[in-house]
């Protein structure tokens, strides 16, 4: 009898799954997003990115407004119902361990100060103004930093300043792009992928 | 010749000296000792009045939210372009007022609160903080950077609605539709422009001009300088046209109180969209 109903309430979610695994096929992403969507190099972590972010990301790269060789075509062959399929899947996977960088103390100090204080001398508010108090990210429209992989954020940086990537709201991320040193890149980068810190 | 331009160096070395720049010392430098905490406490009230002054406040905001970079950066304000400057005669209140009364009127018309006392540890942790700021000022002098801008007055007249597409192109992302901020986990992560969170209505900067200056330089965060002058004047004006906490010296009364304080470049106790702001 108890049986019965544990199979019972079981079912819905059963249906689901079943729903989801017919429809997407999450291995193909995991072929360049790893395993988990942890994410490595120049490919971001999908675990745990905020869903409504996650769908408007795969909207831009279909229209151009964010522009890459190995994306683009992926976000084309999507509906839209696979999108939003894609990104409750995701969102949902755990947020992945905290990764210890392998840059020097001092590189990631400045990297630290610069998410946490700004540059304001050179017009540069802290990281976490915008993308919350640990690089969190500010649902919907900021997403979380905090844990994407230092050769990925590096890219996106660049990617502003060439115009490659020109999605973000009111131009708010290209100012802040625009304004980074090299130096400055490099630092925040290996800071942030190291993940949510304390 | 030579005399014109003697005469042109020291005009122009005179002019330099109104408009003295100033570097105030790095963060790392505060002094390791019994001052150094007193000036640390202080840069917390400043950024976390929340937290750190918490029965001294009425809204939802933090000194640093329109004292940018923690009260350092030039044109909003900063504390060493304050600090040297008083004490003055202020029109507002016709005395001559201490930086610390400078302070106590913060707390009670942007802060919407009650102001510390002299002697309060808060006081002395914020004047610590001010004064160790302006390490190597020169006193009684307008630094350049100190105050807010002000700005050209702009080819058309302030519109309301012109202001509102301003905010809602630029502004709501963060401010949210109804000026009402955006918080995390029970904190602002972006202040409230208006409604019952926000500064109150004898604040400074509920004044469009003072508004519109800072917006100018400071807003959307991050993008400082890149509004016309006629968008600040006009978002501004948006802002500035709703309802905020009540203004505490109108003891009798909107009426009254426009009159007696409301002389300035500003909204209170007229009828915007059908309703009476300042009540
Ligand atoms: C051929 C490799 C490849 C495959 C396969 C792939 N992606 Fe991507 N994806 C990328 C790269 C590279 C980027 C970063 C693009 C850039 O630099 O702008 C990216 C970015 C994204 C982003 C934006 C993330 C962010 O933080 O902004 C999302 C969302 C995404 N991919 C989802 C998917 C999904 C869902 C799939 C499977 C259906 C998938 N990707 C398959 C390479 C791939
Ligand atoms: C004024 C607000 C603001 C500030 C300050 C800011 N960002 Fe952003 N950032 C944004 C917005 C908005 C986006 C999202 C763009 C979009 O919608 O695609 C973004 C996106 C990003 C992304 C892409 C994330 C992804 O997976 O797609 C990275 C990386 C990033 N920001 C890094 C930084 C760093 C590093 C700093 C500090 C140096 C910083 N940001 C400061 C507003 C800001
Ligand atoms: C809502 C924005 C706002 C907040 C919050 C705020 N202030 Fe101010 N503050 C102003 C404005 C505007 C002025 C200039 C007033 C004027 O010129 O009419 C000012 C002036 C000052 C001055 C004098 C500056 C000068 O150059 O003469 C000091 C000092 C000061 N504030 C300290 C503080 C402290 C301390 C707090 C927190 C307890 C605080 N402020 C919170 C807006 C704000
Ligand atoms: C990217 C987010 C963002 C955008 C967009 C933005 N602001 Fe702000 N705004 C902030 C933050 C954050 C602060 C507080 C600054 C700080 O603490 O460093 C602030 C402070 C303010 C303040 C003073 C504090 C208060 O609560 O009154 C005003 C006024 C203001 N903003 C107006 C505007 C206007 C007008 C626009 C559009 C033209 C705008 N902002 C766009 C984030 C933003």
């Amino acid at each position: 009898m108890k049986l019965i109903f544990l199979v019972l309430g079981m079912l819905p979610l059963l249906a689901q799954a079943a729903d989801m695994a017919t429809k997407i096929n999450v291995s193909s992403c995991e072929a360049c997003h790893g395993q988990k969507g942890v994410g490595k190099n120049e490919f971001p972590r999908l675990a745990a990115l905020e869903a409504t972010y996650f769908v408007k990301q795969l909207q831009d790269f279909r229209t151009g407004t964010r522009s890459n060789p190995m994306m683009q075509p992926v976000a084309k062959s999507m509906s839209e119902a696979d999108m939003s399929k894609y990104a409750a899947y995701f969102s949902k996977l755990p947020q992945p361990a905290a990764q210890p960088s392998s840059e020097g103390a001092a590189l990631l100090a400045a990297g630290e100060s610069l998410a946490k204080n700004g540059d304001w001398p050179n017009g540069i508010p802290a990281c976490f103004q915008c993308h919350g108090a640990k690089g969190q990210g500010i649902s919907p429209d900021f997403p979380q930093i905090a844990g994407q992989p230092a050769r990925y954020i590096t890219v996106q940086i660049a990617n502003w300043k060439s115009g490659a990537r020109s999605n973000d709201s009111v131009g708010l991320m290209k100012s802040v792009a625009d304004k980074m040193t090299d130096e400055q890149i490099k630092a925040v980068a290996a800071y942030l992928s190291q993940g949510v810190t304390k | 010749m030579r005399i014109a331009i003697l005469l042109l160096l020291v005009a122009s070395s005179a002019f330099a000296a109104d408009e003295k720049t100033f570097t105030p010392p790095a963060e790392r430098d505060m002094p390791k000792n019994e001052f150094g905490d007193a000036v640390r406490l202080g840069k917390s009230i400043f950024t976390d009045t929340q937290h750190y002054a918490k029965k001294y406040v009425g809204n939802g905001l933090n000194c640093s939210n329109c004292h940018l970079d923690s009260g350092r950066m030039a044109d909003s304000a900063p504390l060493w372009g304050a600090y040297v400057r008083y004490p003055a005669y202020r029109a507002k209140t016709k005395q001559v007022n201490t930086f610390e009364e400078r302070l106590q009127g913060c707390f009670e018309y942007s802060m919407n609160g009650t102001a510390p006392k002299s002697g309060t540890p808060e006081m002395t942790a914020l004047v610590s903080y001010a004064y160790w700021m302006s390490t190597g000022a020169p006193v009684n002098t307008k630094l350049k950077g100190a105050g807010f801008p002000k700005l050209n007055k702009p080819a058309l007249a302030p519109d309301f609605a012109r202001g509102q597409k301003v905010f809602t192109d630029n502004c709501q992302i963060c401010h949210g539709s109804n000026g009402e901020g955006i918080k995390v986990e029970g904190k602002f992560v972006f202040p409230p422009l208006w409604g019952k969170e926000s500064f109150n209505w004898g604040a400074g900067l509920h004044r469009i001009d003072t508004a519109a200056g800072f917006i100018k330089g400071n807003m959307p965060l991050g993008k400082g300088g890149t509004l016309s002058d006629q968008e600040s004047w006009d978002v501004a004006t948006y802002v500035m046209s709703h309802d905020r906490p009540a203004d505490p010296r109108a003891k009798s009364g909107v009426a009254a109180a426009k009159k007696d304080f409301h002389e300035e470049n500003c909204k209170y106790g007229e009828t915007v969209e059908g309703h009476l702001l300042g009540e």
